[in-house]
C-alpha cells in the first residue's frame, strides 16, 4: 500500500509512521479504512452497525504495539467513527492513535473519534494520541474526541495525548472508571495559538479500593488562542487521586483550569496542584545569558515544557 | 580585557527617589587573572556582575571587553562574545533536563566533556545528566549545576556568584580546586569570584572589595584581608554553623 504525500507525513507527524508498520494496524483516510490488519493476538473487527472496529487484545499478549491513525485530507467532510479497545486479561500492549488533518480549503474539516477502552484485570496498556493540523485553506480543523476508559481490578493505562499544532478547535471529553487496585496515568500537553480553541473536560471515577488516578496537563496557549481544561477526580473508596495543571500563557491568549476533587469515601485522599503563569523573566534571562536570543530561549522553554 | 569606565546605575527606591547602587566604578580585569570581589551584602556586588552580564544597563560608563564597547550589546550578544554569568539564586525549568542546559551552553559539547563537568562539580553523572532542572533539586544541586554550565562554557570572562552560597564545605573544597585548576593563570582567561568566603578569596590574584557601590579596597588577598576580616569570620561562622545544623540532621 503506498500513501500520497500528504498522507505520508502527516502519519510520519502523528504516529511516527515512515510506512506499514508490522503487526495489527487499522489506517482511517477521508472517512473509510485505508489498511487493515490484525496479528494472531490482536483482531480489528469492523463494527456492523456504525462506522469504526472493535479491536481485541488477546488474553495474556505481551509487548505488542498496534498503530490506528486517522487521517483528514478532504475538505468540508465531517469523520465520525466509533473504535472499542478490549485489552484481555494479563496482556500488556501499546496503541498508537492520533489524527492528522491537512485542509487547505475554506471549508471545514472535522474528526469526531468515540473511543471506548475496555481494560480487562491485570492488563497494561500504554495509548498514545497526537492531534495534528496542517494546510493553507481558511477552513477550520476540528477535532473532537470522546473517550470512556473501563479499569478492572489490578489493570494500568497510560494515557499521552498531545496536541501539537494547527487544531483550530478541539473539544476532548474523557471519563475514566477505576476499579480495584486499578491505576490511571493521563497526561495531557497541548499548544494552541492565533485564534484556536481547545477544551479538555476530564472526569475520572475511583471507585474499588487501592484505585489510583492521575491527571496531568502541560500546555501553552500563545497570540489569541484560549483554553478551557476541566479535570474532575470522583473518589468513591479508600484510593488516591491527583490533579495537576500547569500552564503558560503568551500574548492575549486566556486560559481557564478548573481542577474539582469530589470524595465520596472517608479513605479518599485526593490532590490538586494548579498554575498558570507567563514565562518568567529570570528563565529567559538565565537562557539568553547562554548565548540563546530571547525568541531562541522562548522556544528553549515552551518545548521543554510541552515534552 | 575587561574595562569598566565610570560605571554608574540608578534605581528608583520606594519613595520615589533616585538611589546609585553602583558609584562611578573604574576597573580593569586583565587576562590570566582570578579576581575576587567581596564586601557586605547590598554593597553592590551583584549588580556589577549583572552590569557586565548586560542583565542590567548602567545609567552612566562604558563596559570595554578586548577593547571593543559592550555598553549597548544585549544579553545574548555579550554571551556570545564570551562573556559567562553564574547566578546567585539560579532559576529553574519545568522539562529541561540537566543535559539540556549545558548543551546550550556549550553546544556540542561532547559526552567525555560533560560528564567531567558534572563531576568537577560533584555530581554523578549517571544520576544527574536526564533530571529536570526542576522543583525536585535541592538549592546545593541547582547551584552546582549552575556552575558546571559556566565551567562548559570556557568564557573568555566568567564570573561566578557566591559560588559557595548554599553548597557544602566539601564540595567548596572541590570547587576551589577546580577553578584552580581551570582558570589559574590561564593567559586568555579573566575569572571573576564573588564571594565571602576566605578560601575561594585566598584562590585570587586580586580581590576587589565593593562597599557602597564603589570600590573601597582593591589589592592582594593578603592586602585586603585586614580590611575584610571581620565581615568574612562572621561569614563563614553563619555558613560553618549551617553545615553543623545540616550535619546533626
Amino acid at each position: 500500500m503506498k500513501f500520497g504525500e500528504i498522507e505520508t507525513n502527516l502519519l510520519k507527524t502523528i504516529a511516527n509512521l515512515d510506512g506499514v508498520p508490522k503487526g495489527a494496524v487499522n489506517i482511517r483516510i477521508d472517512g473509510s479504512p485505508a489498511l487493515r490488519h490484525s496479528s494472531p493476538n490482536i483482531q480489528i473487527i469492523p463494527k456492523q452497525d456504525k462506522p469504526g472496529f472493535d479491536l481485541t487484545v488477546a488474553p495474556g499478549t505481551k509487548g505488542e504495539t498496534v498503530h490506528v491513525p486517522v487521517i483528514l485530507t478532504k475538505s468540508g467532510l465531517k469523520d465520525l467513527v466509533y473504535n472499542t479497545f478490549i485489552i484481555g486479561e494479563h496482556a500488556e500492549v501499546t496503541i498508537i492513535a492520533g489524527c492528522g488533518i491537512h485542509n487547505s480549503s475554506h471549508m471545514n474539516s472535522q474528526h469526531d473519534g468515540i473511543h471506548e477502552f475496555i481494560l480487562h484485570p491485570y492488563s497494561k496498556l500504554k495509548y498514545v494520541e497526537k492531534h495534528y493540523g496542517e494546510g493553507s485553506g481558511e477552513g477550520k480543523r476540528i477535532l473532537n474526541p470522546t473517550t470512556t476508559v473501563q479499569v478492572a481490578e489490578g489493570a494500568l493505562i497510560e494515557m499521552e495525548m498531545v496536541q501539537i499544532a494547527g487544531v483550530d478547535d478541539a473539544v476532548r471529553t474523557t471519563t475514566v472508571h477505576i476499579q480495584e487496585k486499578g491505576y490511571v496515568k493521563m497526561v495531557e500537553r497541548l499548544l494552541t495559538h492565533g485564534d484556536q480553541h481547545a477544551e479538555s473536560h476530564v472526569e475520572m471515577y475511583i471507585e474499588g479500593q487501592g484505585g489510583t488516578g492521575q491527571v496531568l496537563s502541560r500546555s501553552v496557549a500563545k497570540e489569541n488562542s484560549t483554553q478551557v481544561f476541566k479535570a474532575a477526580l470522583i473518589g468513591r473508596a479508600e484510593c488516591t487521586g491527583h490533579v495537576e495543571c500547569d500552564a503558560i500563557i503568551m500574548d492575549q491568549s486566556k486560559i481557564k483550569a478548573i481542577p474539582q476533587l469530589v470524595a465520596e469515601d472517608t479513605n479518599a485522599v485526593l490532590t490538586h496542584e494548579a498554575a498558570i503563569g507567563k514565562i518568567a523573566g529570570e528563565q529567559l534571562i538565565k537562557l539568553m545569558s547562554l548565548g540563546l536570543t530571547e525568541q531562541q530561549a522562548i522556544d528553549t522553554i515552551i518545548e521543554g515544557f510541552l515534552r | 580585557m575587561l574595562r569598566l569606565e565610570n560605571l554608574t546605575m540608578v534605581v528608583g527606591d520606594n519613595h520615589g527617589e533616585n538611589r546609585e547602587i553602583i558609584r562611578g566604578i573604574n576597573a580593569e580585569f586583565v587576562a590570566g587573572k582570578v579576581y575576587g570581589i567581596t564586601g557586605p551584602n547590598g554593597g553592590g556586588k551583584t549588580s556589577l556582575a549583572k552590569l557586565i552580564m548586560g542583565i542590567y544597563m548602567p545609567s552612566q560608563g562604558h563596559i570595554y571587553l578586548q577593547d571593543q564597547d559592550i555598553t549597548a550589546l544585549s544579553i545574548s550578544e555579550r554571551a556570545q562574545l564570551g562573556i559567562a554569568y553564574a547566578f546567585q539564586q539560579p532559576p529553574r525549568f519545568k522539562g529541561l533536563t540537566v543535559k539540556d542546559l549545558i548543551n546550550i551552553a556549550r553546544p556540542g559539547i561532547d559526552n567525555l566533556h560533560l560528564r567531567s563537568t558534572l563531576r568537577d562539580v560533584g555530581l554523578c553523572p549517571e544520576d544527574y545528566l536526564d533530571r529536570d532542572v526542576g522543583p525536585g533539586l535541592s538549592g546545593g544541586e541547582m547551584k552546582r549545576i549552575e556552575i558546571a554550565q559556566t565551567l562548559a562554557r570556557e568564557a573568555v570572562v566568567s564570573i561566578m556568584d557566591e559560588p559557595e552560597a548554599g553548597v557544602d564545605l566539601w564540595t567548596i573544597q572541590k570547587l576551589i580546586a577546580v577553578i584552580v585548576g581551570r582558570y589559574k593563570r590561564k593567559p586568555d582567561l579573566v575569572t571573576i569570584i564573588i564571594t565571602h568566603n576566605e578560601n575561594m578569596l585566598h584562590i585570587c590574584d586580586e580581590v576587589l572589595v565593593l562597599e557602597d557601590g564603589m570600590v573601597v579596597h582593591r589589592g592582594t588577598p593578603e592586602e585586603i584581608w585586614p580590611h575584610i576580616k571581620d565581615e568574612i569570620e562572621c561569614k563563614m561562622k553563619e555558613m560553618c554553623s549551617g553545615e553543623m545544623a545540616y550535619e546533626i540532621r
